[in-house]
């Protein structure tokens, strides 16, 4: 049977339900693969009483482009460019994880300014990336576009830092095994100085527009709530762990790329709903900028990139790297047999195991709000199916 | 001779803009001179329908330019700019676009009740126009059940968008549709209400009479009646399906609602309509609150519809601001506020009319002086039913604020977040709440 049968099979079940003049039955809503609020292409299957929602579940599988056993394939360099299209709105932070894997199953270190450097890269793609995932979470409230807008206007001069530095805006493509790919073009510093300086007033415009509105407190206050010991025990993390109070921040808890030299804080949420996740964004978005300035100010001299064999065959072994992307902590697994290639390659994307919580945190709310809740969850279809 | 003598006073009543019913006056005359009675109300009928579809064509297409250029401005974007000067010809192309797609209809739709409501929709789009004054006698009909003729025209739209919902065979059309339904229902009532206390205070039925009372009383109602004006602002917007009340065609939950298998033109009538509804809701705003064609002796100076005009566009523009800035509320949200918040609100205002007339009518109280009076009472009886209804129906999430706290060495589990949140000092930031 295929779908539009099933489909109008259980539409002429609504319909009779509706005229037979008693009782109701429930009715299944595809929201995705292609529906406006889906980010990419994810299905959710939910089963309505009306306007609850009684059953939510998961389709996904639809972006599927066999990452992991491609890479096999491969050499360690190589997979590099596979893992900006895994998260393609973090490519940063992924090609950050998987060369942290890659430089401890070979033993290598990486020169201070190449640290430096990855900081500043990461950070940057924390920004836009909170900036994306914002303005599709108001979006997703039903904001008429004007707040993603204006978000991206941000995170468009993050990307034109990175096409200066590397050539891409999105697939970036730029860390290396053992540094980063380019040293930092002259005219780098400068725009992120810029950028620094007017990034607190863009927030000050944002919280002035967003946080004291009552329509948005209405549809994301005590929406998708989720308690900490739930997400814990779903391994939930990064900001939407964060939202439900648990100060847990790999960047803190065990720091990479000398992250133990920067002073930041971590924000907490309280109640775990959508509207913490939103706040606890927004906060991060400081912190990164806090951290930035931080890095500007006292970026290490000496070279970027250390000395590396282009075709590296490491030890037989493992290695496993995790980083807090901005989506949560995102791992890679590598597994060694001696040669050219990874043996096994194997990514812990963060989108997918905090999509997992989503039935938990959407049934009995409304339709509206499980859309407002996926949306807060900050989904990278890329990265769930790989 | 009378047949020169009449075009020659027609044609000097060209140059009489300020009140464009005098050239159908010319024309009636001079058909009566000639002709029967009936041919000339068919005449002058017919050159109103006329007149009305031909401003609301042309009109269309600049708003759709206008208020993507408005929206493209909020959103730090140009807008339409490609096709001809400044894209004020993109609505063209995109109509001429819509004209040549295909017509696609769903296979198990039904066929019939599919296919009217593009068309159906447009009998309460046009025959609203019909009650708008735009002069003193500038309207097609003066009724004097104007107030009854728009609501029930505007009453009826529901039952197509219905039809269209059902039709489709889709479930987000359904949903959308009968979103439609609910929330139509509930917002005319205050709708309704609001218009009631018009009435009641200015003593007609008449749109035309409406605006004479504010033109008499040298007063526009919305500083009477402040709350009742922000409440039909806001109804009007629900049932146009404008944020923050868009529901049933909410984009990111229901895809399209009841028009989502629509395509081609059939889609742009829908639209049309919706926009062209817009306008007309923004001049009967404009009309009831804002003293329609009258603006303080300025109409004795200024073609009557050019301030009604100018009076809608404001209006206009409040829509489009509202559309541009807010989220859009919960489909219950959007029923609790109307009934628990928005129909005691007007109740109560329709009472203080009713109180209100009493005084000025049975005791002969001098307008002059009473009207300030009671628009500072009815202002301070505004501002305290917001407060008092902002407190009672505020849902209990909303009443406590939502913190942030900074974590900085203490990171793990839940005895770290247990650390966190028993910490005394105040949470760095802190939002919302009583």
């Amino acid at each position: 049977m295929t779908t539009s049968d099933d489909t109008r099979l259980a539409m002429q079940g609504t319909i009779e339900a509706l005229t037979s003049g008693g009782g109701s039955e429930p009715v299944v809503v595809n929201l995705g693969p292609q529906h406006p609020s889906t980010h990419g292409v994810f299905r959710l299957k939910v089963t309505l009483d009306g306007e609850i929602v009684q059953d939510a579940e998961m389709r996904i599988g639809y972006l599927h482009r066999s990452m992991e056993k491609l890479a096999e394939e491969r050499t360690y360099t190589q997979n590099i460019p596979f893992t900006d299209r895994i998260d393609y709105l973090a490519a940063m932070s992924n090609n950050l994880a998987y060369c942290l894997a890659a430089e401890e199953l070979l033993g290598i270190e990486v020169p201070a300014r190449a640290q430096a450097i990855r900081v500043m890269f990461a950070e940057l793609q924390r920004v836009a990336s909170h900036a994306m995932a914002n303005g599709t979470f108001i979006n997703d409230c039903g904001a008429w576009h004007t707040p993603l807008f204006h978000m991206f206007r941000d995170r468009e001069r993050v990307l034109d830092m990175f096409e200066m530095t590397c050539g891409a805006r999105l697939t970036t493509n730029y860390m290396r095994i053992g540094g980063v790919a380019f040293d930092l073009p002259d005219e780098l510093l400068p725009t992120l100085e810029r950028f620094l300086d007017d990034m607190p007033e863009n927030i000050a415009n944002y919280e002035a527009l967003l946080l004291e509105n009552e329509i948005l407190h209405a549809r994301a206050r005590g929406v998708g709530v989720i308690s900490p010991e739930m997400a814990i025990n779903s391994s939930l993390s990064g900001p939407v762990l964060r939202a439900t109070g648990v100060p847990w921040d790999l960047r803190k808890a065990s720091p990479y790329c000398g992250y133990e030299q920067y002073e930041f804080d971590v924000p907490v949420g309280e109640r775990g709903d959508c509207f913490d996740r939103f706040l606890v964004r927004m906060a991060e978005v400081k912190q990164s900028l806090h951290i930035l300035r931080q890095v500007v100010d006292a970026l290490p001299e000496g070279p970027y990139l250390a000395d590396v064999p282009l075709h590296a065959r490491p030890e037989p072994g493992e290695a496993y790297a995790r980083v807090e992307s901005p989506r949560g902590e995102l791992g890679f697994y590598l597994v060694s047999d001696g040669g050219p290639a990874p043996y096994r390659f194997h990514c812990r994307p963060p989108s997918l195991i905090n999509l997992s919580a989503l039935k938990e945190m959407s049934l009995g709310g409304t339709l509206a709000d499980a859309i407002v809740t996926l949306g807060s969850i900050d989904i990278v279809v890329g990265e769930i199916d790989r | 001779m009378m047949e020169i003598a009449g075009l020659s006073g027609i044609l000097g009543a060209w140059y009489d803009f300020r009140d464009l019913n005098n050239l159908q006056r010319l024309i009636t005359e001079w058909i009566a001179d000639w002709g029967p009675d009936w041919l000339a109300s068919i005449v002058t009928g017919l050159l109103g329908a006329l007149g009305i579809l031909g401003v609301i064509g042309p009109t269309l297409l600049v708003l759709i330019w206008v208020e993507r250029k408005v929206i493209a401005r909020f959103q730090q974007r140009y807008g339409p700019n490609r096709v001809g000067p400044k894209g004020l010809l993109q609505p063209v192309a995109d109509a001429v676009k819509l004209i040549l797609k295909e017509q696609l209809a769903p296979r198990a739709a039904d066929k019939l009740i599919f296919f009217l409501p593009p068309v159906l929709i447009f009998i309460p789009g046009i025959l609203i126009w019909g009650v708008l004054p735009f002069g003193p006698r500038m309207s097609v009909a003066d009724l004097n059940v104007g107030v009854l003729f728009l609501l029930a025209v505007s009453g009826t739209a529901v039952l197509v968008i219905f039809m269209a919902g059902w039709s489709s065979n889709n479930k987000y059309a359904l949903l959308g549709a009968m979103r439609a339904v609910a929330m139509s229902i509930s917002y005319e009532v205050p709708m309704v209400l609001a218009l009631l206390t018009l009435v009641v205070f200015s003593g007609t039925m008449s749109i035309n009479g409406i605006v004479e009372w504010q033109q008499q009383e040298d007063v526009i109602f919305i500083l009477l009646f402040p709350l009742t004006a922000l409440v039909f602002f806001f109804a009007a917007s629900a049932e146009l399906n404008r944020t923050p009340a868009d529901i049933s065609e909410a984009e990111s939950e229901i895809v399209a609602g009841y028009h989502t298998e629509y395509s081609g033109m059939r889609f742009g009538l829908f639209y049309a309509v919706e926009l062209g509804n817009t306008l007309v809701v923004s001049g009967f705003i404009a009309t009831f609150f804002l003293g329609g064609w009258w603006l303080w002796g300025l109409d004795e100076w200024v073609p009557s519809w050019i301030i009604l005009l100018a009076k809608t566009g404001a209006v206009y523009f409040l829509l489009i601001w509202t559309r541009g800035t807010l989220p859009r509320l919960r489909v219950d949200q959007l029923m609790s506020l109307c009934w628990k918040a928005l129909v005691p609100a007007t109740l109560l205002f329709v009472v203080v009319a009713f109180v209100e007339r009493t005084l000025l009518i049975s005791e002969g109280w001098d307008t002059t002086i009473a009207l300030p009076i009671m628009a500072v009472i009815n202002i301070g009886l505004s501002l305290g039913a917001i407060m008092l209804f902002a407190r009672v129906a505020r849902p209990a999430d909303l009443r406590r604020p939502a913190r942030i706290r900074m974590a900085g060495a203490e990171i793990g589990g839940l005895r770290a977040a247990r650390s966190v949140a028993a910490r005394s000092e105040e949470p760095q930031f802190q939002v919302g709440g009583d």
